[in-house]
């Protein structure tokens, strides 16, 4: 019988298996169909300091291999999650990340603040939703902001932090190496590339925000590439998602350097995805002989 | 159990027109728990997104549900493809259905393939309830038999005149409400159609319940991608089709 426990930041999680943000809710839907606690962890749907209500639809549009969202973290805001939502989740023995998004400075500082004085595991920093853009600024795209959102968000919170990072920039690692300098115990990526498709009959784009960010299937060789990048700069772990389905993407992941993987599109398609890839996993490490999946991680042997 | 994701068997296809496709699919433990207006979301080959369709008939004796779907793109051209015995994945019985109280007077609305899922509001409403079916032309028109079989009245209106009344679902709607007291409106079909019977619902004081559609992600409420405009003392809110819905009062949506 493998070992499939990992430690991140301090973090015992029972498998590499996390919920990605955004596509399993508050979990309460899939409490539905089978016990949470089968999941390393869920990272939580994105939280802001307020409620928002979300970009108007469509929000959504089915492409080659995989899907373009805009749903623009619809939520109810830090403190109903923390008084709804979280004692619920935290009955389900697994690893509780919040994820935490923002539109300025003060935002993440005051999220983080009311999550630090909350129970949950971990705090995944969104500084890369491509759907929000209030006030023409997007945190996740210059290292500057990265370090300096990271830096404030950080002397607020002693819980163990990740930095979400997103993949619609020239040089991912300089971003990651950022997260890094500014006291991040982990990053996280690929958030989605941003992408759009037009209705050629209507001639406009199926989503009403117009672009979109582009997950699934389609995107997981991008996600490898950019894992492995990062895995090899810095010295924290590394969360590796995008477009895995199977547990081959998730061992390819690992392969590649990522110390845990996040599933998220795939629970569209079958909501079993995230128990199949913990089941997958365990056996191959059985089949190879492989005492633990730490033993996996980075483990690609490039030319 | 609420809901489940399972491999199911087809136990019959029927062709009802040129682009609309009937299943019965064995499903005893969907077909036990599920409520008219709900729906079935289908995995549709190595497509990533499920489809989600709606719920014809529940044949509780049989374990069947009647699931009737026209050809519209990818997926549903794949489901298509589907014949008896093989077997389809499906995520059932989702969404908020209607709440059917028998002893009220009803009038049930379709447009297009929007009459699929209210057969089986049909089914459960009493027999002095009035089912109004509005479809393009004469080629269109789908499950008429059906409609009488489950003992209600049936009128039906065609755009063109081809068949029935020339005209819309609204047009005898209003003329219906002149001569008879109704209680209440059930209604599925194109957004305008919705529009204009919920409009005329509320000029009347008639309680109105409408079944609504939109691009869906994971079926159950967690990716908030479906989501509809809606309205309450509050303010404005998006809620969502697949779980707050598909079928919503009328008086809530921002049309």
């Amino acid at each position: 019988m493998a070992d499939l426990s990992v430690k991140i930041a301090g973090v015992e999680f029972k498998n590499p298996v996390i919920t990605a943000s955004g596509t399993f809710g508050f979990g309460r839907e899939y409490a539905e169909l089978y016990p949470l606690e089968k999941l390393g962890g869920i990272s939580c749907k994105g939280i802001t300091l307020k409620e928002r209500l979300g970009n108007p639809p469509p929000r959504i549009a089915e492409t080659a291999s995989g899907i373009l969202n805009s749903v623009g973290l619809q939520n109810p805001g830090v403190e109903k999650f923390v008084s709804e939502d979280l004692g619920w989740l935290k009955q389900q023995n697994t690893v509780i990340i919040a994820n935490s998004a923002g539109h300025s400075l003060e935002d993440y500082c005051k999220t983080v603040e009311v999550l630090e004085a909350s129970d949950v595991d971990m705090i995944e920093l969104n500084l890369s939703c491509p759907n929000v853009k209030e006030g023409g600024i997007n945190f996740g795209t210059s290292c500057t902001s990265v370090e300096n959102v990271t830096r404030e968000v950080r002397k607020r919170t002693s819980k163990p932090l990740i930095v979400k990072l997103t993949p619609n920039v020239t040089d991912i690692t300089e971003l990651a190496l950022a997260a890094e300098s500014a006291g991040a115990d982990s990053v996280s990526l690929i958030n989605t590339l941003t992408g759009m498709k037009i209705d050629i009959n209507t001639r406009r784009p199926v989503l009403r925000n117009n672009t979109g960010g582009l997950s699934g299937r389609a995107v997981l060789p991008v996600a490898i590439r950019m894992v492995w990048q990062v895995a090899n700069k810095v010295k924290i772990p590394v969360i590796g998602m995008g477009g895995i389905s199977t547990w081959e993407d998730a061992v390819e992941m690992m392969l590649a350097g990522a110390s845990a993987i996040q599933v998220g599109t795939a629970i569209f398609h079958d909501v079993y995805a995230p128990i199949k890839i913990v089941d997958g996993l365990n056996a191959y490490l059985n089949k190879n002989g492989i005492a633990s999946v730490n033993d996996i991680v980075g483990k690609v042997q490039v030319w | 159990m609420k809901y489940i994701q399972d491999d199911f068997k087809i136990a019959q296809v029927n062709k009802l027109t040129e682009n609309i496709v009937e299943f019965y699919i064995d499903c005893p433990l969907v077909a036990d728990v599920a409520t008219s207006g709900q729906f079935v979301h289908i995995l549709c080959g190595d497509l990533t997104l499920r489809r989600p369709i709606s719920i014809c008939e529940i044949l509780k004796e049989k374990g069947q549900l009647r699931i009737v779907f026209e050809i519209k793109g990818k997926g549903t051209q794949w489901l298509a493809e589907r014949r008896e015995g093989d077997v389809i994945n499906m995520l059932a019985p989702i969404g908020r259905g209607f709440n059917i109280t028998p002893d009220k007077k009803a009038v049930i609305i379709g447009g297009g393939i929007g009459v699929i899922p209210m057969l089986d509001v049909a089914k459960n409403c009493s027999a002095d309830a009035c089912a109004i079916l509005g479809f393009r032309n004469k080629q269109a028109v789908i499950l008429e038999e059906d409609y009488k079989n489950a003992g209600v009245s049936v009128e039906i209106t065609t755009d063109d005149g081809s068949y029935g009344k020339h005209g819309f679902v609204t047009d005898v709607l209003k003329d219906y409400i002149k001569n008879q007291k109704i209680d209440v409106i059930y209604a599925c079909g194109p957004t305008p159609m919705l529009k204009a019977v919920s409009a005329i619902a509320n000029e009347s004081d008639i309680e109105c319940y409408v079944s609504l559609e939109e691009r869906m992600g994971c079926g159950i409420g967690a990716c908030l991608a479906c989501a509809c405009k809606t309205k309450d003392a509050n303010g404005e809110h998006y809620k969502h089709v697949c779980k707050d819905g598909p079928v919503f009062n009328s008086k809530e949506i921002e049309f």
